[in-house]
């Protein structure tokens, strides 16, 4: 009852959107086409790929900058420029010959948190915004507002408390204890409800109809669940996801809490500790890791690219 | 309609027992996984109850039995998609925050983490001397639990009289001689215990191991580990409980607690500290007074405050202007490419955070940085505290504005054409056109983002700590920086430095926490979110 248009703004790509929205300013504000003199052509249109050349420029630079970086031999800060002027693998090939930065190790702790973490998260918050989005129940609307605001607070708040209660579940328990990766995991698991509204927003948009008709037809609630609705809502389990997966490989603070070991580090708490062992010297190491990092989310974001916008403006919209 | 399908949901068969081959297979997958839980619950207690924490031991059982309850019964449809989330968000969210409001009000840090017994005793076996005459023993340790769970008891067999004692930190026994193992004059084996190697013994015994300063008190004094061998020890100190004095029995000094600074120490009457220990206690409100009186620190907390809400309100702004610039002027359908322009400008945001920042942090150094070579500038942008500002707002600027571009690229997509239309039709030009039809739309959607987003980095650790560190510090204050944050500032007082002072940290967390859910409360409000939450 509150979705007016369940489908818009959804899951539908940025171009699809573009489309029918532009043609029609197309064809009212240049109906000669072609025929459009430079001067005007510029006024109107040109103008915009000045600023948008520029802008790529803005952006693009300090990832040229982390390329050349790594592919300088050097690795000084005052060796580096934008443009690349040398092409060496030394950086990346010192990236596995070194046992004191194990950055496979590190690179592998972080998947395997990611991954626990993402995947469960989603589960999580999915079901939750399941119920959210489908019963009325006593504290809903009160449970949904508290959600919220406990998102606000940054986890780390609550850092010296983590740390203590982490100290004495090692104590019973080694193996979920501080510095352990376990332990890490389920602290970043306090997170798992992180993605309810974004994901909540989507199933209003899934008709009700559908639940019924399914339940008539004599689905249980866990195949309701699982084999109709979640497939239907699979593009905004993506985004949510990677957004989750950014939130993880990016997370800093508590891992240099939990994560003191060398071999136990995630890739934030690793990489930051080489680069300030030497912020000057060792800057060709660490663009090198940087590259490999980021390569694949890269990846990533450009194949979930259609889903983003439409996945994060959604959840915040709806209510 | 939506009452009927929740109604109809919640007298529904959840796990679907009432048949079907997928019903079986659910209530086969419900059984193994609350069998495994029960079966680890159950595993766990014994250790538990062994090492007498309870608190653990009510909370395991508890989370047991919300399990339980919420999946072996059909009652409470909705619980059963809540409570795997919620589970987690109480234990690792919830009651951390609790925590940190309990730990507000303490003093514990370094040099308080013990509780006021363990510091006494501490403070008295540390004063132990062996006298003449004094019993020795070979010393072996077992475990009641595993190895490396204790509690530990230490084995001791008198080296005169062969006699053999079980120890612990509440007193000693004679233990029969017929249920030890004794193997060329040391105990390898007795019932009841597991004994640790030596390997273990020494892992224990080092630096803050379980088995640092362990010392077992006898009638005499007090018995502590010497390698691997005991001696008995008799220490001068004597502590009087109801007059809370410890007292030197040879020369008649008498100490007690004396307040300095949050903590107390025992002192005697010229003022001379016994010992640098000291204990963890309740301090009250003590942290809070202190962050608003102590004139040092409040004056501190309010500069810090203002460049906190500075920084937030600057971060949101600059990105969301950039961000809504770039999406108006790349959004027209006559732009070719438009489609390119996006993949590259997700770039910043695709590149994860820490990464972008560190390299950030090096285009501001000043001698052979990036910024200051392409642009010919010579500021010293990270050791002036103005400048070292404006390099994390515009470090931030590159960092933010991708995300802003592409929600205001979706927001300004969304809008209906044939409102423009209309708008063109009476005459209004595109900057009119802009001002009154397509930014108050846009500003409903994204409003709402904007106070996440706000939220966000006023908590952005990571922006200024991998920037700047907080810094740049002046010689006469190095607690709080020119860059620095709360909550950067609170990282500091609680993990940096020479001293933690989680207790006063935790206050200002608590403070934060304050502030923050404050700001977002008011902000929800003026973007009308609460009230359409259906």
């Amino acid at each position: 009852m509150t979705q007016v248009n369940p489908q818009a703004g959804q899951v539908t790509s940025p171009s699809d959107l573009t489309d029918p929205a532009q043609r029609g300013e197309t064809s009212k504000n240049s109906p000669a086409g072609n025929k459009m003199s430079f001067g005007r052509w510029f006024r109107e249109v040109g103008w915009r790929h000045i600023v948008g050349i520029i802008a790529i420029v803005y952006a693009i630079i300090p990832i040229l900058y982390i390329l050349s970086a790594s592919l300088n031999p050097v690795g000084s800060v005052s060796a580096t420029s934008v443009l690349p002027q040398t092409f060496s693998l030394d950086n990346y090939v010192a990236l596995f010959t070194n046992p004191d930065r194990p950055f496979a190790r590190w690179f592998l702790n972080t998947m395997l948190v990611a991954i626990i973490v993402v995947v469960t998260s989603i589960f999580c918050s999915a079901l939750a915004a399941y119920a959210f989005s489908r019963f009325r129940f006593k504290g809903r609307r009160g449970s949904l507002l508290t959600l919220l605001l406990i998102q606000m607070f940054p986890q780390f708040l609550a850092a010296a408390a983590l740390f203590i209660l982490f100290t004495s579940i090692g104590d019973v328990l080694p193996a979920i204890g501080l510095d352990t990766i376990a332990g890490y995991i389920l602290v970043l698991l306090g997170g798992a409800l992180g993605q309810v509204w974004l994901i909540k927003g989507f199933f209003d948009s899934v008709p009700r109809e559908l639940d019924e008709a399914a339940v008539m037809d004599g689905a249980t609630h866990t195949q309701l669940y699982f084999k109709i609705i979640l497939p239907l809502v699979r593009p905004i389990l993506a985004v949510t996801g990677l957004l989750a997966f950014i939130g993880v490989l990016g997370e800093f603070i508590l891992a240099s809490i939990f994560l003191r070991d060398n071999e136990i580090k995630t890739l934030a708490v690793g990489l930051y500790g080489l680069l300030d062992a030497d912020r000057t010297n060792n800057l060709g190491i660490f663009a090198a890791a940087a590259v490999l990092t980021s390569i694949p989310v890269i990846l990533l974001f450009q194949y979930l690219q259609k889903f983003i916008v439409g996945g994060i403006t959604a959840g915040s919209v709806k209510g | 309609m939506e009452q009927r399908v929740a109604s109809r949901a919640g007298r529904g068969d959840p796990a679907g027992t009432g048949g079907g081959s997928g019903g079986v297979a659910g209530t086969l997958v419900k059984v193994v996984a609350l069998g495994t839980i029960v079966g680890l619950a159950v595993m766990l207690t014994p250790a538990l109850v062994g090492t007498q924490q309870w608190a653990f031991l009510i909370v395991l059982w508890g989370i047991v039995a919300v399990l339980a309850v919420t999946y072996a019964t059909r009652r409470f449809v909705p619980a059963k998609y809540l409570v795997p989330g919620t589970l987690l968000l109480v234990l690792f969210v919830v009651y951390p925050i609790l925590m940190t409001f309990q730990l507000s009000t303490t003093n514990y840090g370094d040099g308080t983490r013990t509780t006021k017994e363990v510091t006494i005793s501490r403070i008295i076996g540390s004063a132990a001397q062996q006298v003449e005459g004094a019993r020795t023993f070979e010393l072996s340790v077992g475990s009641e639990g595993t190895a490396t769970s204790g509690p530990y008891t230490f084995l001791l067999m008198d080296t005169g009289t062969g006699d053999i004692f079980a120890g612990t930190p509440d007193g000693i026994r004679e233990l029969d001689p017929d249920t030890i193992t004794v193997e060329d004059g040391v105990i390898t084996a007795a019932e009841g215990y597991t004994l640790l190697d030596r390997r273990q013994v020494n892992e224990l015994s080092q630096q803050g191991g379980e088995l640092e300063g362990f010392a077992v008190p006898t009638e005499d004094g007090v018995i502590t580990a010497q390698g691997f061998s005991a001696v008995e020890l008799s220490s001068p100190l004597e502590y009087d409980e109801t007059t809370d004095t410890i007292t030197n029995v040879n020369t008649g000094a008498k100490y007690t607690p004396v307040q300095s600074g949050d903590r107390k120490y025992f002192t005697n009457a010229d003022g001379e500290r016994l010992s640098d220990q000291s204990w963890g206690e309740n301090v009250g409100l003590d942290n809070y007074v202190r962050a608003f009186t102590d004139p040092r620190i409040s004056s501190d907390f309010v500069g810090i405050f203002a460049w906190t809400l500075a920084f937030a309100v600057l971060s949101v702004g600059t990105t969301f202007v950039l961000g809504l610039f770039l999406a108006t002027v790349l959004n027209d359908a006559r732009v070719r490419g438009q489609r390119a322009y996006r993949s590259i400008l997700l770039l910043p945001y695709a590149i994860p955070g820490f990464i972008a920042l560190l390299i950030w942090s090096s285009f501001f150094n000043s001698e052979f940085g990036l910024i200051n070579n392409m642009l010919n500038l010579d500021i010293n942008w990270l050791g002036n505290p103005f400048w070292a500002k404006v390099a994390v707002l515009l470090a931030n600027l590159w960092l933010g504005f991708p995300y802003m571009f592409l929600v205001c690229t979706g927001a300004l997509q969304a809008i209906p054409a044939d409102l423009k239309e209309a708008a063109s039709l009476d005459g209004a030009t595109g900057w009119t056109n802009f001002r009154k039809i397509t930014f108050p739309l846009l500003l409903v959607a994204i409003a709402p983002l904007l106070v996440s987003s706000f939220a966000f980095n006023f908590n952005n650790f990571n922006a200024i700590f991998l920037l700047t560190e907080g810094g740049p510090f002046s010689p006469d204050n190095p607690t709080a920086g020119g860059t620095d944050i709360l909550i950067s500032y609170t990282y500091r007082l609680a993990f940096g430095g020479a001293e933690q002072q989680i207790g006063f940290a935790s206050a200002i967390s608590v403070v934060l926490f304050v502030l923050t859910g404050v700001l977002a409360a008011i902000q929800f409000r003026a973007t009308r979110t609460l009230e359409e939450v259906g």
